[in-house]
């Protein structure tokens, strides 16, 4: 209604009348409502433009590698003697994508939802406040610092050569020396790099992607009516029995699509992975002590190369394309349980 | 005393059951610290990460440092970068200004006046619309983005520029703003709308001149928290600026930035780059710091309108 | 020809338009067959009054019975609130249909001003700037003496000046509740209206408070058309000329009584009117 007297023609004015329109009064209001729409309507088209244009750009190596692009291992840009054709293939880029993101999660969900349960319901107010304040700094670090702070500091943790006996020692070297021998899980730690590797890229993804899953926990967590939480401690619960049976239960979709929001972040990361990653190996191997590529680390370490070979360039577009749709289906999916969670904490209230 | 009445309470509860309740109560206990240890464990790294970034990037901090371009490094007699060569960052703290200004004058009037659309008109299926988009937007890879604008304007032009960048950052930046400036306006009181149409001013007036000002405060904090967060992005720019050893006020010309200097100095190896390295990350760090504490201390518990 | 319209308004936003508020008088008002709807649900039905000029008319009834909604549709104030109802019938000012194709609901709001239930002063805006905000806001130009001229005026009128002349500076907001509402009015006075419609604009404020705003009325109305919803009967019998009773019994709200006010307060001619404002429902 309020946009009415908008769309409403200027009628013609008969005789001297003091209400009617002038155009100086409805054109201002016209032109102001015009421009909002532009802008939202620019906003709308540059999505349109950018998921146009990815599809442009890559339509030459779509033809040319068809499905081979996502399913074959083998990348080989430049014409060789042993590679007489060129080569797209960036199924390791994709596992890579996909190992670091799942180590990311494995680490920071439990962290995550520990502090999101500390500061919403163990904490004192003046103690809850600055911690999550904190937490959620870590969101502000630029990815780069992360890289760089990973490259200083992380990767020296996991992989440290003593320069006097050769002696090596870090965290790949504990994890391969000690679970490096048990069936099944020692071939996670089977051989030890450089400490560039997809753990290290994982840990430091975890670390990025802990705010957010936080701080989203902790918003569900808070949306749980303190109703139900009563009714558990009322039948002589301990803190704990509550959070598992009423606060979890109730939370349980929303903390899940925290954690696959933090996903969709994991995914896309690029600076602070391609600086910890090696980016060197392109094995499918469940080592996950050697180096690696993810699809965006790839992008940042590839797209110089590119030049003007059409081809190559279309191969770079479809990595990005490839990545967008992977990340548009994750947060697609977190924003349903998010949405699905906070709607049914608050049909609860209701109720 | 306090064991007298625990006695008390106890009369009459079986052996099996106090020794279940000590074992409720021991699990309570553990995931109590569990609980506290996660949050501990966030806040140390936090503060560990950026201690050490601090801490490195003060001592790298020089007169040189804010108001050199690079310079090529000095080597001593043995082949060793001799210490305090290789000039400073201003080339990138200038170039990231000027980029970051590009991109400042295209999305916030874009991201406002969408974010007015929506709080003041969106009520309809298109603004639900506008809405999705922003927020599919802002979950979209920054890489993804950088590829976008390199694959639309550097490939097509045939050169890097701070245009690009500009354009890759507002990409960024506007369904941030929008949807901030959104939530803000939203919390301005309707009596105050109200207010102004009972005296006749007409509702684009009342919108810019009554509802605008009253969220002056939140709207000021989106914008900032908008343009800190472009401000260290990199992948983007990467695919954009590429970077430049001297300053450039071009925007049609290759240009450098601090995060993108920071990742050039970061893998070289040498030692006195990659401490000017952590000196460019310290400044970097701090900017964005004192933005977000001083917009968090600007609208503590301010409530708008 | 927009020129002559734009001349015609004196409350327009050209520099001339703009002066010490010398009112014009009150205006009549014609309410003829209004229906509200919100879709397709009936909430006002047929509401038919003759507002006298430079009286007091006071609409009254029990909550829910219609009467804010109906006051709302008197300046077309309701179709800035989103889920507005739709109108229908038509509403003269000085014999003209405020609903009528051509007419503008901006220019409406300028003849016809509001005061709310919550005084609603502009927070980030001065007692002056409150004051002007009505010109300022549709970017009139004034100079300094005709600023000055203007507040003094407007808060002589809405008998505030002695309490605030040594604060004008300071936030509207640092008022006390009587004070906002007497500076909302102020405001309203401030762009030179012909009617002024306020939707109980006592209910947030204190005895005494209310007190003021009743003698402000009484004086008000020499000047301007004044029409008050109220849920206070007292108020009602005391500050008002004509009373209007609305009802939503059993069905859309609708118009039982409307009369001279002592003629309803004391013999009313509807069984449910005397039920009302004896207390017997409500």
């Amino acid at each position: 209604m309020a946009a009415n007297n908008l769309d409403m023609k200027i009628a013609p004015i008969e005789g001297i009348d003091r209400i009617s329109r002038s155009r100086s009064l409805v054109g201002g209001d016209r032109t102001f409502f015009g421009l909002t729409i532009f802008a939202s309507l620019l906003l709308i088209a540059t999505l349109l433009a950018l998921i146009v244009l990815l599809v442009v750009g890559s339509w030459p190596n779509i033809q040319y590698s068809g499905f081979n692009f996502t399913t074959s291992a083998n990348w080989n840009p430049n014409i060789t003697q042993n590679h007489p054709h060129e080569e797209f293939g960036i199924l390791p880029y994709i596992f890579g994508t996909v190992v670091t993101s799942t180590i990311a999660l494995i680490f920071a969900v439990p962290l995550a939802i520990g502090a999101a349960l500390f500061i919403a319901e163990y904490a004192p107010r003046w103690l809850a406040t600055p911690v999550s304040f904190m937490v959620e700094l870590l969101a502000a670090i630029p990815s780069i610092i992360y890289g760089f702070w990973g490259l200083a500091v992380l990767v020296p943790i996991m992989y440290n050569v003593d320069l006097k006996t050769g002696k090596v020692s870090g965290v790949d070297a504990f994890l391969h020396d000690v679970i490096g021998k048990v069936p099944v899980l020692g071939s996670l730690f089977s051989t030890p790099g450089n400490g560039r590797s997809l753990l290290t890229a994982g840990l430091i993804l975890a670390i990025m992607v802990l705010p957010t899953i936080m701080s989203v926990s902790r918003e569900i967590i808070l949306t749980v009516p303190s109703l139900q939480k009563e009714g558990m401690l009322a039948l002589g619960a301990t803190k704990w029995e509550t959070i598992r049976k009423a606060v979890l239960p109730y939370a349980g979709s929303g903390i899940i699509g925290a954690a696959v929001l933090g996903l969709g972040r994991a995914l896309g990361e690029t600076m602070a992975v391609t600086l910890v990653i090696g980016n060197s190996s392109t094995a499918i191997t469940p080592n996950l002590l050697s180096s690696g590529y993810t699809m965006s680390s790839s992008i940042a370490q590839k797209f110089t190369e590119a030049g003007s070979d059409p081809l190559y360039v279309g191969a770079i577009v479809e990595i990005a394309l490839v990545l967008l749709i992977m990340t548009a289906i994750i947060n697609g999916l977190a924003r349903l349980l998010v949405i699905f969670s906070t709607s049914s904490a608050l049909r609860g209230t209701r109720a | 005393m306090e064991q007298a009445r625990s006695r008390a309470l106890d009369a009459g509860v079986s052996p099996r059951e106090r020794a279940r309740f000590a074992v409720r109560r021991t699990v309570n206990l553990v995931m109590a610290g569990l609980v506290g240890l996660a949050a501990l464990i966030g806040v140390a790294v936090m503060l560990f990460i950026l201690g050490y970034v601090l801490v490195q990037g003060w001592q790298a901090l020089s007169p040189t440092f804010f108001s050199q371009s690079a310079q090529p490094l000095d080597f001593d007699a043995k082949g060793q970068p001799i210490a305090g060569s290789g000039g400073g960052v201003l080339m990138s703290i200038l170039g990231s200004l000027l980029i970051l200004g590009l991109a400042a004058l295209i999305s916030i009037p874009l991201g406002l006046l969408a974010g007015m659309y929506l709080s003041e008109y969106g009520h309809g299926k298109f603004a639900f619309l506008v809405r999705y988009v922003a927020d599919v937007m802002t979950g979209i890879p920054s890489i993804v983005t950088g590829v976008f604008v390199w694959s639309l304007v550097v490939i097509t032009t045939g050169h890097f520029s701070a245009w690009a960048g500009a354009l890759a950052l507002s990409i960024i930046m506007v369904p941030i703003i929008t949807r901030t400036v959104e939530e803000i306006l939203r919390l301005v009181p309707n009596a105050l709308r109200e207010a102004s149409y009972a005296l006749g001013v007409p509702q684009w007036r009342t919108i810019v001149k009554v509802v605008l000002p009253s969220a002056a405060s939140g709207v000021i904090t989106g914008i900032v928290l908008a343009v800190a967060r472009a401000g260290g992005e990199t992948a983007p720019l990467l695919l954009t600026v590429l970077g430049n050893e001297a300053i450039n006020w071009n925007p049609s010309q290759p240009t450098d930035a601090l995060p993108l200097r920071i990742y050039d100095y970061a893998t070289q190896p040498y030692a006195v780059r990659i401490e000017q390295a952590w000196g460019a990350s310290f400044i970097l760090i701090m900017v964005i710091l004192v933005f977000s504490l001083l917009t968090r201390i600007a609208t503590k518990g301010k409530k708008v309108g | 020809m927009d020129n002559t319209q734009i001349k015609e308004a004196p409350q327009d936003a050209s520099a001339e338009g703009y002066n010490t508020p010398v009112a014009t008088g009150g205006k009549s008002m014609e309410i003829r067959n209004l229906k509200a709807y919100y879709g397709s649900y009936l909430a006002i039905s047929d509401v038919n009054m003759e507002i006298q000029p430079n009286k007091v008319t006071a609409l009254i009834g029990p909550s829910g019975c219609g009467k804010s909604t109906l006051i709302r549709c008197l300046n077309r104030m309701h179709e800035v609130t989103p889920g507005a109802p739709r109108v229908e019938g038509e509403v003269l000012l000085d014999g003209q249909n405020i609903y009528a194709p051509s007419a503008d609901p901006v220019k409406v709001r300028r003849l016809i001003g509001m005061v709310f239930q919550k005084p609603n002063p502009f927070p980030t805006m001065s007692i002056s700037e409150n004051v002007l905000a009505g010109i300022k806001l549709n970017s009139g130009r004034l100079n300094h003496a005709q600023a000055a001229e203007i507040v003094e005026q407007s808060l002589h009128r809405a008998a505030l000046w002695d309490e605030v002349k040594d604060k004008l500076g300071k936030s509207g907001a640092s008022l006390s509740g009587g004070q906002q509402q007497r500076l909302c009015i102020a405001r309203t006075i401030a762009v030179n209206p012909e009617v002024i419609l306020m939707d109980e604009p006592c209910s947030a404020l204190d005895p005494i408070a209310t007190l003021k705003i009743e003698e402000l009325i009484e004086e008000l109305k020499a000047q301007y058309t004044i029409i008050i919803v109220t849920h206070n009967m007292q108020q009602a019998s005391r500050a008002s000329d004509f009373t209007a009773f609305m009802l939503a019994q059993d069905g859309p709200g609708h118009l039982v009584e409307f009369g001279p006010t002592q003629q309803i307060f004391t013999r009313p001619t509807q069984k449910r009117t005397e039920d009302y404002i004896t207390g017997r429902f409500g």
